[in-house]
């Protein structure tokens, strides 16, 4: 005897995004803080050293935050202009910064005033780095220059004046003391080493260059300016990699996930961007509130900071795995796990007599009806309001099984007034969706056969026609305008379309799909 | 051309179990079924055909125990003859020839022919080979259903009631004979389906058309009988049973409890139809035959317990015939919304692959989902098929399903269904045949103008690869090339290639007039050539390298079709003659005419297990693969060769065992000990010769005797040993013959019949048993078995 068949609910291909690795990892964010800063924030920088602070670089002041404190642990204000660019040393003990004024100050981080002031520089200082040695600081200048100085006698060692415009970033090698690049708005990176008194290495990467990013293994350099980020490859002689372009703004800052696997770039489109850099596919994808003008990710990704501009420092931190799991627990108490296990681990003995009991097939309320032939009450239960709004594909699919059963004529006639406008209520709801169009088409038909005798006998049900006809009046005039358009698409492709002379004549593309494009136009297939 | 007389076409399984009602033995251990021109017994426990009954030479009609041993059955075939077979060791045991040339269609004892009820008696007699001269006529004007026979053991055991139904009315006969009229009021519907009488009471039940159930009562006063009405089913009874079993079209079996009809139990969903229903004497099993073919074994408790299944036929086979590369098992069409692997060399349904996956609802008019489409791909992973469900004014409803074989459950797993693939009707579908490219391509074709290529995505799921179409005309037949790298797709009276890696259209080829019918690629060496035939009955072949037409001959082909392991092609033409040939060679391989009647519909080219090493040019086409199919009516027929049969039939001929003597361990030894004795006797004692027989005539006895009724085993082989420890000395042995003789002797009555099965064994004309003798044989065989024990201890 073959046990009763379920009604097949129809799954429909679920639209937007899709539920991933990387989504379920970036999304283990918890609710953001947000801290107001002065003005907008240009610049996060981490310590490298543990507890893991971060610099915030904001209109004429610097804070510092702990990891987890929402109030800055220090604040450096002692600028006289909009500061630029703080940045910690390697050693997490010293901290250097631009200004608008020109002037670069470098703090010691428990101190309070700056320990160095180094003046050279004519114009605004936007940025400054130090190099991988700790005794020297790279500094980069609207005036054009890029300098190298020294920290135990603040004396300027050599200037480079090779840019035509102003440089807004710059980055040194973790790894080899002498090199460091920098971008500018010249649309040009330069590579210098400071051996040597010029640039060695310039590539083109062709926007006002934003932000620089060097791989940990720094053979590979990623520069964002305009709405491109570039991949270069130093090992190759600075050979261009790959140019994404995800942003539909300028991309203003740049920033590598700790193992390295993830490169997230931040745009004035307020989006913030995760690409795989591997296959460098965006994998996933933050919104904020405002333009993004600094990113920065603590170590092991255990909090993004985005700081934007209307001055507002958002930051979000991981779960944690308890609490995770606490979430999770607190949505649904369910049974203890032995409840499930009570009797079920009992092993028998050998001389045991097993009497084994049928294993009950469960069905959904609607299908315990249907298995009765209890078509009318079925369609009640698959009309549920919980089932109608939340789940249209179940009355869907109940609606489709009735009709093929041959019942669903007996089934959606002798309703009442609350009957009646609760189905016309569900289908002024769905009809127009394409998924359920074809069930709910031929059953629409077969309501209006069935009940036309009682128009006009209950204000309810009138309305509910009324709107269903306005419904269906807007969806043809929808219909005609689409169909106007594609038939001025097909014009426009055929007359775009190169006529190929010989066998190929004959291929006739509807709809204008391209020669090259392929992929599936036809229905989506689902995963059963 | 020359008809090949070494090949013959032959019927090949597929015959139905479900035509009359299965029987099931006394034990319930064995079931037995007519099916086709044998007799089939399974096994009830394990589903498995124990024998096949084997000597009908047309339709079986009917079988049914021996009520007076219940290790014989009798069966009765159109051929005239009614058989008595031992069914639990498979042997005939006697064959009663109808004077008249009669083909009897109801059960044993009461054969029924050109709606005449008759009585048949069955002459007692120890031949093999009966004439049954007594033939009377009972009734005219029956039912030729012969549900509508049956036979009760009313409360007085002499008295024998036979039911049947003639329009109407339903006339009971007692000895004395008298018929009632039905109370007839109503209206049309309630003429007699089927009727039952209770074992022990007297009551009767009667299966209506109108789905009512009628329980007559009390018959044994004349003209005082009652009848109740119990109503369930919704149309038809087809089947009703007393203690009280009915079932119907609805494939649900209803238990009615006796006395308190308003309770009931319900076997729902047994697949199909029930059309008979048949009780084991002991009451423990229930055997249902359904229209799909199919017996069902049902423990008392309402279970299933076995399934047996044979070859479903619908009216029509919309998928094409099929092989599936791993199980070798034909698929086809089995039962609504089910494709059936059907297992050619055991004559089984091996499963039924669920591909609608919906409650199979029976109601007249209802249009359901059809499996229209199957394909499988080269290895056996892939299975696609294509369901579709067309309701008047409304929009055509198809699904494309992938399946993919999964090794752990051997079976198929549904992996992709694509709702709604094309706008139209599916035309085509074929795999890509390569065998070792990394992805599998399937390609459809539409009656919406386009074809599409479906390949294995990510997921791994099928998705869309490819939408082609040429000039909006409807593609109608798709076939890929033997190696995959080109596919040849014909639209209307166009053949289109293209080339699957870059979906570029390579070339087109068109021999008008006439739209393309079929489509095929030759295999192996002559993959270059492809083949077509044309509705204006043309059979086309192109040359691929040279892209031009190599040849087309005026003939009017239904069906085309290349065998995978070879480069032969096969052509049905439409007055069901075959041609088989190469399409590098002109002359055809073996032609055959009107190979049937009828047309044939669907056929194809199964691989064999083991390839034939005919030389015989003429059938060599048969070594690798054979030749299976469909007529118009539904026969699954192939081709068999002169040297197949022969071999067929020496292993069928070993099997059975040899008529004269049952081979049982009993009989080997025995055999041993009368050689070594007939020695014996031969060298020293050549004056006892003319007594030998008369020795043997009590062995034979012996041996003849059904296992049954011989005394214990552990007797008998206590007197074996005996017997061989005397062997040894002679002067004893002596002894022994000489007290025999006398014995045997004394039983002479037994030596006469023993006499008459000697002749009987050996085939020559034995004197006919006069009556006294077969009276006195009668009497024997009720006989107590002592003489034996006396004739031992001597």
């Amino acid at each position: 005897m073959a046990s009763f068949k379920p009604t097949k609910i129809q799954v429909y291909p679920k639209l937007g995004e899709k539920v991933t690795q990387d989504t379920l990892y970036w999304k283990n964010y918890k609710a953001p803080v947000q801290i107001k800063e002065f003005g907008a924030v240009t610049n996060i920088d981490f310590s490298p050293v543990a507890p893991h602070n971060y610099a915030v670089t904001a209109f004429t002041r610097i804070h510092i935050y702990g990891p987890f404190s929402q109030e800055p642990v220090k604040s450096f204000t002692r600028f006289k202009d909009t500061a630029y660019c703080g940045r910690f040393r390697s050693d997490g003990q010293l901290l250097v910064a631009g200004c608008e004024d020109s002037v670069v100050r470098l703090f010691d981080v428990s101190g309070k005033v700056a320990l160095r002031m180094f003046k050279g520089h004519t114009k605004a200082v936007r940025v400054t780095d130090f190099t991988s040695d700790r005794y020297h600081i790279l500094t980069g200048s609207d005036d054009y220059t890029c300098r190298l100085w020294d920290i135990p006698n603040s004396t300027e060692l050599t200037s480079y004046q090779e840019h035509t415009d102003y440089i807004r970033c710059g980055i040194t090698s973790k790894l080899n003391r002498d090199l460091f690049i920098t971008g500018s708005y010249d649309h040009t990176l330069k590579l210098f080493d400071a051996r040597v008194n010029k640039s060695v290495m310039t590539m083109d990467h062709g926007q006002p260059v934003e932000s620089l990013l060097l791989y940990p293994s720094e053979g590979l350099l990623v520069s964002a300016g305009g709405r491109y980020v570039k991949v270069w490859d130093l090992l190759k002689g600075g050979q261009p990699l790959v140019s994404l372009k995800n942003h539909h703004k300028t991309v203003t800052c740049l920033c590598l996930s700790s193992n390295g696997q993830r490169l997230l770039s931040a745009s004035l489109d307020r989006h913030v961007k995760v690409y795989n850099t591997t296959n460098y596919k965006v994998v996933h994808n933050f919104d904020y509130a405002a333009s993004i003008l600094s990113l920065g990710l603590a170590p092991d990704d255990e909090s993004i900071v985005v700081g934007m501009t209307n001055g507002i420092l958002s930051i979000k931190h991981r779960k944690s795995s308890e609490e995770t799991k606490e979430i999770s627990g607190q949505q649904k108490r369910r049974p203890a796990y032995r409840v499930f296990v009570k009797g079920k681990n009992y092993v028998p003995k050998q001389d045991d007599y097993l009497v084994s009991k049928p294993v009950k097939q469960h069905l959904a309320k609607y299908d315990k009806q249907l298995k009765r032939f209890n078509v009318s009450k079925a369609l009640d239960t698959a009309l549920e309001t919980w089932t109608r709004f939340r789940k249209p594909e179940i009355t869907v699919a109940v609606i489709k099984e009735l009709d093929r059963r041959g019942t669903l004529k007996n089934a959606l006639a002798g309703r009442d007034e609350r009957g009646l406008s609760q189905l016309l209520n569900f289908l002024v709801g769905n009809l127009v969706d394409p998924r359920f169009a074809p069930v709910l088409v031929p059953a629409t038909e077969m309501i209006l056969d069935i009940y036309q005798s009682v128009i006009g006998q209950s204000p309810v049900v009138d309305v509910q026609l009324q709107r269903l006809q306005d419904l269906l009046e807007r969806e043809i005039g929808y219909q005609q305008d689409l169909l106007e358009v594609l038939g001025m698409l097909d014009t426009m492709f055929t007359s775009s379309l190169p006529r190929k002379e010989v066998p190929c004549s004959g291929i006739s593309r509807p709809n204008g799909l391209a020669q090259g494009d392929a992929s599936a136009p036809g229905p989506q297939p689902q995963a059963t | 051309m020359v008809e090949h007389g070494d090949i013959r076409v032959v019927h090949r399984g597929g015959s139905k179990i479900n035509f009359r009602e299965p029987v099931l033995s006394h034990d319930s251990r064995l079931l037995l079924c007519a099916s086709g021109e044998c007799v089939k017994v399974f096994s009830s426990s394990t589903e498995e055909c124990v024998h096949d009954l084997q000597g009908h030479t047309d339709l079986v009609t009917g079988v049914l125990l021996n009520p007076s041993n219940h290790l014989q059955a009798y069966s009765c075939s159109a051929d005239g003859t009614v058989r008595l077979w031992d069914f639990t060791d498979g042997i005939l045991i006697k064959v009663q020839l109808h004077c008249h040339h009669r083909s009897p269609s109801g059960c044993v004892c009461f054969c029924a022919e050109l709606f005449q009820l008759a009585a048949l008696h069955l002459p007692q007699s120890g031949d093999q080979l009966v004439e049954a001269r007594e033939f009377s006529s009972v009734l005219g004007d029956v039912s030729s259903n012969p549900a509508a026979i049956a036979f009760g053991q009313g409360v007085c055991t002499h008295r024998n009631h036979c039911h049947q139904r003639s329009g109407k009315c339903i006339k009971i006969f007692v000895p004395l004979r008298f018929s009632l009229k039905e109370d007839n009021k109503k209206g049309a519907k309630n003429t007699f389906t089927c009727l039952s009488c209770h074992p022990k009471d007297d009551c009767i039940a009667t299966g209506h058309e109108d789905g009512k159930i009628r329980l007559w009562r009390n018959f044994n006063h004349k003209r005082e009988y009652t009848y109740s009405t119990l109503h369930w089913h919704h149309s038809a009874v087809s089947s009703v049973r007393t203690n009280l079993l009915s079932g119907g079209v609805e494939s649900v079996l209803v238990q009615w409890r006796y006395n308190q009809e308003t309770q009931k139990d319900f076997l729902p969903r047994l697949g199909a139809a029930i059309t008979h229903i048949a009780v084991s004497p002991d009451g423990e099993l229930f055997c249902t035959a359904h229209s799909d073919n199919k017996l069902t074994v049902i423990q008392s408790c309402v279970k299933v317990s076995a399934v047996i299944q044979g070859l479903v036929k619908g009216e029509s086979v919309r998928t094409d015939l099929m092989v599936d590369p791993r199980s070798k098992a034909l698929v086809l069409n089995g039962k609504p919304g089910h494709l059936q692997f059907y297992s050619l060399q055991r004559d089984k349904q091996l499963y039924n692959l669920d591909i609608v996956q919906q409650e199979y609802i029976h109601e007249s008019g209802l249009q359901q989902f059809e499996v229209v489409k199957a394909a499988f791909d080269t290895r056996g992973n892939w299975l696609a098929t294509v369901e579709e469900r067309k309701q008047k004014d409304s929009t055509l409803e198809l699904n494309l399903k992938l399946w993919a074989y999964d090794e752990q459950t051997q079976s198929f797993v549904l992996n992709t269904t694509v709702s709604g693939p094309h706008e139209a009707r599916i035309t085509a579908m074929c795999f890509c045949h390569t065998a070792d490219s990394q992805t599998t391509m399937l390609v459809s074709a539409s009656q919406d103008g386009h074809f599409k290529a479906w390949q294995l995505a990510e997921g791994p799921f099928w998705s869309c690869d490819f939408v082609g179409a040429y000039h909006s005309l409807v593609p109608e037949c798709c076939c890929f090339s033997a190696d995959g790298s080109l596919l040849a797709i014909s639209f209307q009276e166009v053949v289109t290639v293209w080339s699957p890696a870059s979906w570029e259209l390579l070339t087109t080829l068109s021999q008008p007039p006439g739209a393309i019918r079929d489509l095929c690629f030759g295999r192996q060496s002559c993959s270059k050539y492809l083949l077509g035939t044309t509705a204006k009955n043309l059979l086309c072949c192109w040359n691929l390298l040279t892209c031009t037409l190599e040849w087309s001959t005026s003939m009017d082909v239904s069906l085309l079709l290349s065998d995978p392991l070879s480069e032969n092609m096969a052509a049905f033409c439409s007055h069901a003659g075959l041609f088989v040939f190469k399409p590098s060679e002109p002359r055809p391989l073996f032609s055959h005419k009107a190979i049937c009647s009828g047309k044939v519909t669907r056929a194809v080219f199964a691989p064999r297990e083991e390839m034939l090493e005919s030389c015989e040019e003429s059938s060599q086409w048969l070594n690798r693969s054979q030749l299976y199919f469909l007529t118009q009516y539904m026969d699954l027929m192939t081709f068999i060769t002169k040297a197949e049969e022969d071999r067929l039939m020496a292993s069928s001929k070993r099997l059975v065992i040899d008529d004269s003597v049952a081979v049982t361990p009993f009989y080997l030894l025995l055999g041993k000990h009368r050689q070594q004795q007939q020695e014996k006797q031969d060298r020293s004692f050549s004056a006892e010769r003319n007594q030998l027989p008369q020795g043997s005539v009590a062995i034979k006895e012996l041996l003849h005797t059904p296992a049954h009724v011989l005394p214990s085993a552990s007797f008998l082989c206590s007197m074996f040993v005996r017997s061989l420890l005397i062997s040894e000395k002679k002067s004893e042995e002596e002894e022994m013959e000489s007290d025999k003789e006398e014995e045997s002797e004394c039983e002479m009555e037994a030596s006469t019949m023993g006499q008459g099965q000697t002749a009987e064994a050996q085939e020559t004309a034995a004197p006919a048993l006069t009556k006294a003798q077969a009276r006195e044989l009668r009497r024997v065989k009720k006989l107590d078995h002592s003489w034996l024990s006396s004739l031992l201890d001597s």
